[in-house]
């Protein structure tokens, strides 16, 4: 095993809808500005993967298109997964075991203003059982959401503090899309969308992009001064059928959390991917993170949530407190699929 | 103006799927109003079935047919539905856990109210009428109800008797009747028959004022079955000028809160081609502006 680490981050403001963009216009910006922090250029790096759905333009093979945004020629090593950029992390820092490259770019867009998200991610669903029925993902994770209540795990209360406190910690991140003093009793006023999930409950739709660069051991110290280390990292992934799974746990995010070596010591933060405010609670629950861990302090994906970035952002937040000094060892989650079917776990630490 | 164009844009792809023998078998049941579930290798049923089970063995050929009910494990009520959504109307997405099966079935629940949704509800399987072999031929699910309907239809003719007609026929004439005791002189409006209190005919009519006294009252606020008015309203007892007995009847044309015990009041009546031999030829009774009566005058009749 080699070590792996964080040297830098970029990301696009989460907003609404990034307008002047395609993807070309999207990626550049980000992956020219983590290699410049670093000093380096598109020569300079060994392996380039990407992580983005063609579903949110709605064009196919748009992310070969996104490969327009880097510098391509002489031919480079590149892939793509179709899942959030943090897989795409997850698939360099493997790459980069071979040994024979030190540098790996990572990056990921979306543009989730284009097209109808909640139905959209229906497409998620088992194609013969669910998705004809147009399962939207606001509903499946209201399912999910009930199900806590129902086994007294949680409250709609609880649901809005945690995004009162998501949205209290984005005050100061200038990338947050939703931000600021949010009161728990006029949330819990709102009409539901689908019960007992109200609109605050939900993350908001944001268009962005993000990228990190990864560097292997002496690379990574001439690079930076202090390298966010990947000391573990872990994917586990549960059934796809809803019915065949207990939605109130997450046993593989905790399985994920274990396999990372999040018990080899405390960690200062947590970086949680939780589109759905009660989504925050179980994964909480699952990783055994209490109340002395600070969870998202960026705000999260309630307080931003570019779809297929989303993931990849908390890999940058955790790692960019490492990077300025401000953390020791934190922890960087990302999920995909319905109701947290996939869970990615890492922690990162610094020297 | 904005330098950026945009125009509308609709993907769809005209993809077929192969189902298999497990999924294909399932919903080619479907066709035929049959529920089926699979085994699993240690002897679970699965229902919607499935090619592997959670565990990742391969699920037994053997399917078993199961009742089309079930029981509500989650759910969510949607008051808006999406475009897409089984239904245009509000409803709720539920897991549902077949009888029989040891899984759960995504689907909708047509409930009309969420008030009548919760977990642990029982719902039965509605059939689409049309049936094409997908999960569509389970138009969706419905509450079971621990109840059967059990209405009472009886047809009769009634009569209201000598008495209580002569009092119908003086309303439609726009007179209110009552009926004397001629020994004790009470006069009971509407006539009885008798006097209750002596036992003695009451053959002699007479007819009372169509004003009187508001003896008690009660302010209807809440809504029940077979109700006619929209809550609130008066409704009060009125002993008339000459009579003995009070009528009951709606108090109005005055604020809820000035109306009192000992009130003076007059019937308000329909114009008076619309009248039928029926109370209703009086609208409701309305303040006179007299003074009120003493409670003395009245406390015999409460």
């Amino acid at each position: 095993m080699r070590d792996v680490a964080i040297v830098s981050f970029s990301q696009l403001p989460s907003v609404k809808a990034i307008d002047a963009t395609d993807e070309p216009e999207l990626v550049q910006p980000v992956t020219s500005d983590a290699m410049k922090q670093l000093g380096l250029t598109q020569d300079d790096i060994g392996f380039t993967c990407s992580g983005s759905t063609d579903y949110l333009p709605g064009r196919p093979f748009s992310f070969v298109a996104a490969v327009d945004g880097l510098k391509a020629w002489p031919p480079i090593r590149e892939s793509h997964v179709e899942m959030d950029g943090a897989f795409a992390l997850y698939e360099a820092w493997v790459r980069l075991m071979h040994g024979d490259i030190d540098t790996a770019l990572v990056f990921s867009f979306g543009k989730s203003s284009l097209g109808p998200v909640p139905d959209i991610l229906n497409l998620q669903n088992d194609p013969y059982y669910v998705q004809p029925l147009g399962l939207d993902s606001i509903s499946a994770a209201a399912l999910q959401a009930q199900a806590m209540i129902d086994a007294g795990k949680a409250t709609e209360r609880d649901f809005a503090e945690v995004v009162a406190r998501s949205r209290m910690n984005a005050i100061d991140n200038p990338n947050a899309h939703i931000k600021g003093d949010f009161s728990v009793d006029e949330m819990l006023e709102e009409p539901y969308i689908s019960s007992p999930l109200r609109k605050s409950f939900c993350s908001p739709l944001s268009d962005s992009a993000a990228a990190i660069v990864l560097a292997v051991e002496d690379r990574a110290r001439e690079l930076v001064k202090r390298p966010a280390w990947i000391r573990g990292i872990d994917h586990r992934t549960e059934p796809h059928a809803l019915g065949q799974r207990d939605l109130t746990t997450s046993p593989s995010s905790k399985l994920a959390a274990e396999k990372a070596g999040l018990v080899q010591g405390k960690v200062d933060l947590a970086e949680l991917h939780a589109p759905f405010a009660h989504q925050e609670l179980i994964l909480r629950e699952a990783m055994g993170l209490g109340d002395e861990v600070s969870v998202n302090p960026s705000g999260g994906a309630l307080a931003a949530n570019s779809l297929m970035t989303a993931g990849l952002i908390r890999f940058g937040e955790a790692a960019s407190r490492i990077l300025s000094g401000d953390a020791g060892r934190a922890l960087a989650h990302t999920t995909n699929g319905v109701c947290l079917q996939h869970n990615l776990v890492a922690i990162l630490e610094g020297e | 103006m904005s330098e950026i164009l945009s125009a509308p844009y609709v993907l769809e792809y005209t993809y077929t799927r192969s189902t298999g023998p497990v999924v294909g078998r399932f919903l080619e049941s479907l066709r035929y109003e049959v529920l089926e579930g699979v085994k699993t290798a240690d002897g679970r049923v699965l229902c919607p079935p499935l090619e592997y089970d959670e565990e990742g063995e391969p699920t037994t050929d053997e399917f078993v047919q199961l009742r089309p009910s079930g029981t509500v494990k989650s759910w969510s009520w949607v008051p808006e539905p999406r475009k897409g959504h089984p239904f245009d109307r509000p409803f709720a997405w539920a897991l549902i856990q077949i009888d029989g099966a040891d899984n759960a079935m995504v689907h909708a629940v047509d409930a009309q109210k969420a008030k009548r949704m919760r977990t642990g509800m029982r719902v039965r399987l509605r059939w689409a009428d049309e049936k094409h072999g997908t999960i569509h031929d389970i138009a969706c699910f419905e509450p079971m109800a621990s109840y059967v309907p059990s209405p009472v239809h009886l047809e009769y003719d009634v009569n209201p008797g000598k008495h209580y007609s002569a009092y119908l026929r003086g309303l439609q004439e726009g007179k209110l009747i009552g009926g004397r005791d001629p020994e004790a002189g009470k006069v009971y409006v509407p006539p009885r028959g008798a006097d209750p209190m002596t036992g003695n005919p009451t053959d002699e009519y007479v007819e009372v004022a169509d004003v009187g006294v508001l003896t008690t009252f009660a302010i209807i606020r809440i809504p029940f079955e077979g109700q006619k008015l929209t809550p609130p309203y008066c409704f009060g007892a009125i002993v008339l000028d000459g009579a003995d007995s009070p009528i009951y009847h709606l108090i109005s044309g005055v604020p809820h809160d000035e109306i009192r015990m000992g009130m003076r009041v007059k019937a308000k009546w329909k114009p008076q081609d619309e009248w039928e031999t029926s109370l209703e030829n009086i609208l409701y009774f309305e303040p006179t502006g007299e003074p009120d009566a003493s409670f003395d005058s009245y406390k015999e009749h409460l």
